[in-house]
């Protein structure tokens, strides 16, 4: 018979309430027997009370001030019994200094939210106009932890192999054209009733825009053409790290996200899928020194903020205020958090928004051995995670090559972005072209990284949608309401001779030859490969570069394209297919431009229009071969595999290179060709009628296997 | 009121008619009414069709019954889940572990 634990009995008693003294960690609201343990850190605070709420009530039902034998060190912590954790919301008010010089906020009148907060109530169904009275507007809520994975785990894909899509949750489902049924639109059960679709394209990773709890109401304004509200959209703005965003979930309103993503997670693995989280460490929704209190503000403000020394927030993010990443605490809130997410959502990887904030010490200079990724790199929960940084900041600090890596991490390679899009149009030299099909030496072999540290990509959310890359010479913002100030300016697009829709087939053929182009390029690249959700079947945002506040069809994806592009949807599927075919295209380790195996070839060469010969001089023509005996490093045998690449404006005879006897080139994929002949299944590749050389059209990519 | 508005018994097996919010609230009714059908190797359906709201506790306290019931060998199904309530419990993992259906002659069958 098991003896009953005696701290499982209050010692202490407010009002109608039994309290105990509580444990410091882990931080946050945790079941306990018999009660909920509250743990709270603040190094300044003078007097700490809990606040409680009744689920959905304007005013608190109890206010419970925190002994001080309830603290220890600086941790508030208690444990409160026999509540109903349901139906209860809670707070914290706290008193402490006021001066502004010296980086102090507290003010007892606020009702702050807990850092850690599992569950967030307050905006649980997806753009319902808060009640802007309310004194308590992001309200924590507690989470059972008790979900049942049965056998699954992170499926730990070889970084190598990885076929990235980014894509917005409510963005992917909420147009009534995905078919998805109108409960569970833009949300991630209605991703999970999409997983059909990304398994027929092949991706095996996907990657979520922002879903911590963020406040859609944020510089919520009206759009002055069309009168609709323009809102936080794509939610790089974080009110809570440790709590799914509610509105994202068709289960919100029953407080219930955390086990609905939980479920999609779980389904994707089944599948095949890995998930990956846009976290946005580098600041937070409570903004500047105009910003709302909501919870670090009133908690901890010195310890959480970059603040200079007169006392404002530093602003390197380019939105307000900046995270004190490498202060000891705030680190430690950061490894609590990312481990929280791998542990307790089995999240595959993370992807860190404007990462080099994440290098800079507390008065905002580069650090160059930043405590913070240090720990990232060698935590022990967090060993096999992918960890991706956006390595650059609002502040100027671009780290693309140079980021502190520590062996682990991929950048997003801004590089290749620019460099591929240069070439589609003919505008940079083939040799910078070479560097990144090859996953970046230049960049990243000095210094001993892998071609798996690029992530190569053309178009994420920031910019063209893929489709508008080929169609707009020009950003077109307006719709923003900020005179189509906002967005980039260096696009490095080219609209194939008009600007925007047209009727006219030659320019539309011309531009789904491109995007293909643009695909096969990037799906034969060393390095991994992420892709747009929407680019496979030709979305466009009307130009609009800069889309983080628009909740409606600029962003929600058309899903009547499927049909309408299906040459392209096919294309890619099949590009994918191919890429996961063949292993001499996911190399682990940077080439060695020589034959190490004795094939006879070596591992790649480069060539141009004549077999053997590449002219590093022009901008337009160029291609490779890559020695099947070299896959993997040699460790595995693939096929041979040929690439020819014509951004020329005519059409260019290209010599083939020979093959050892008894193999013969097949042609997989040729971008020149009219759909269904642009590309095949793999294995179903029909022979190249000429061995010896074929005919490229004017921008034109043509892939030969052998 | 508790939960179950009445239990009946048909060829071996207890069905019991639940009415009302399965919640925090209708927690207690759970343990006292529910749980006492379940012995070793018993046979129990759940007839849900008056169960118009079920919360996040409610799921979990009916997930708990229906692992207690298997540790002790017993069969349990749910009759006539309304729609919201099989997609709130789909979306959110927790249908898969259940044997549910519409129809009382399935049920049956399903216990049999």
């Amino acid at each position: 018979m098991p003896i009953e634990r005696i701290d499982v009995h209050p010692t202490h008693k407010y009002e109608s309430f039994k309290l105990r003294c509580g444990k410091p960690y882990p931080f946050g609201a945790t079941l306990v027997p018999g009660g909920v343990n509250f743990s709270i850190y603040s190094s300044l605070a003078t007097s700490c009370t809990l606040v409680l709420f009744q689920k959905h009530a304007k005013e608190p039902m109890a206010e419970i001030p925190l002994p001080e034998e309830f603290r220890i060190g600086n941790v508030y912590c208690m444990v409160v019994f026999d509540l109903d954790y349901e139906n209860i919301e809670y707070g914290y008010r706290m008193d402490g200094p006021n001066d502004f010089q010296q980086g102090h906020w507290f003010d007892k009148t606020k009702i702050l939210l807990d850092p850690y907060a599992k569950l967030i109530g307050g905006r649980d169904i997806w753009g319902v106009t808060p009640d802007w009275k309310d004194v308590y507007h992001h309200r924590a809520k507690i989470a059972n932890e008790d979900f049942d994975w049965e056998n699954d785990k992170a499926l730990e894909i070889a970084p190598e192999d990885q076929i990235i899509y980014e894509m917005h949750v409510r963005s992917f489902t909420r147009s009534p054209s995905s078919g998805v049924r109108e409960k569970f639109r833009g949300t991630f059960a209605g991703i999970r009733e999409k997983i059909p679709y990304l398994k027929e394209l092949g991706v095996n990773s996907i990657e979520l825009m922002p879903i911590y709890e963020f406040d859609e109401f944020e510089n919520s304004r009206p759009n002055p053409e069309t009168g609709e509200v323009l809102l936080n959209y794509w939610g790089y703005s974080t009110v809570g790290f440790f709590a799914p965003k509610a509105g994202f979930a068709s289960t919100g309103k029953l407080g219930m996200q955390g086990d609905e993503l939980k479920a999609l997670v779980k389904e994707l693995h089944k599948n095949g899928i890995e998930i990956i989280l846009d976290v946005v460490f580098n600041h937070t929704a409570e903004g500047n020194e105009n910003g709302p209190y909501i919870s670090y503000r009133g908690i901890d403000n010195k310890t959480y903020y970059m603040l200079t020394p007169e006392g404002y927030y530093f602003n390197f993010s380019g939105t307000g205020n900046t995270l004190n990443c490498n202060n000891p605490v705030v680190r430690g809130m950061v490894l609590d958090c990312l481990r929280y997410w791998a542990s307790e959502y089995h999240i595959d990887g993370f992807r860190f928004d404007l990462a080099a904030i994440l290098g800079r010490d507390p008065l905002g200079y580069p650090l160059s051995n930043p405590p913070l990724l240090e720990s990232l790199a060698f935590d022990p929960v967090l060993a096999r995670c992918k960890l991706i940084a956006e390595a650059w900041d609002a502040g100027g600090l671009y780290q693309v090559g140079s980021f502190p890596a520590y062996g682990r991490w991929a950048e997003w390679n801004g590089k290749y972005r620019d460099t591929l899009r240069k070439f589609l149009k003919g505008d940079t030299t083939v040799g910078d072209l070479a560097q990144r099909l090859q996953g970046s030496p230049d960049l990243y072999a000095p210094s001993g990284r892998v071609p798996a540290t690029s992530i190569n990509f053309i178009s994420c959310h920031d910019g063209f949608t893929l489709m508008d890359i080929v169609s707009y010479n020009y950003k077109h913002n307006e719709a923003n309401g900020e005179n189509n100030n906002d967005g980039g300016n260096d696009n490095d697009s080219w609209n194939c001779g008009w600007e925007g829709p047209t009727d006219n087939p030659d320019i539309n053929a011309l531009r789904h030859r491109q995007i293909k182009n643009a695909l096969a390029m990037l799906m034969v690249s060393q390095g991994v490969p992420m892709i747009l959700s929407g680019d496979e079947i030709g979305r466009t945002k009307n130009g609009n570069n800069n889309t983080y506040c628009h909740d409606n069809h600029l962003n929600w994806l058309d899903w009547t394209l499927l049909e309408k592009n299906a040459d392209l949807f096919k294309f890619f599927k099949d590009c994918i297919a191919f890429r996961k075919a063949h292993p001499v295209l996911r190399n682990p380790d940077h080439f060695q431009n020589r034959d190490y195996v004795g094939s006879g070839y070596p591992d790649i060469s480069w060539h141009g229009t004549k077999a053997w010969y590449a002219d590093w001089s022009n901008n337009q023509t160029i291609a490779f071969l890559l020695c099947g005996k070299h896959a993997k490093q040699g460790l595995v045998e693939d096929n041979y595999i040929y690439v020819a690449m014509n951004m020329h404006w005519e059409t260019q005879w290209f010599e083939i290179p020979g093959l050892p006897s008894q193999k013969q080139w097949k042609i997989f994929a040729n971008t020149g060709a009219n759909s269904p002949e642009d590309s095949w299944e793999p294995g179903t590749e029909p022979l190249l009628e000429n061995q010896n050389g074929l005919l490229l059209r004017d921008r034109s990519v043509v892939i030969l296997v052998g | 009121m508790g939960i179950v508005q009445e239990v009946k018994t048909e060829q071996g097996v207890k069905i019991a008619v639940l009415k009302g919010d399965v919640d925090t609230k209708s927690a207690s009714s759970v343990t006292e009414e529910i749980l006492p059908l379940i012995e070793p190797d018993s046979k129990t359906i759940l007839d849900m069709v008056g169960v118009e709201y079920m919360s996040s506790a409610g799921l979990r306290m009916l997930l708990s019954v229906y692992r207690q019931s298997e540790a002790q060998n017993a069969k349990l199904v749910l009759l006539g889940l309304s729609e919201d309530i099989a997609d709130t419990m789909s979306v959110t993992g927790f249908l898969d572990f259940f044997v549910t259906t519409d129809s009382l002659d399935e049920a049956m069958k399903l216990l049999a």
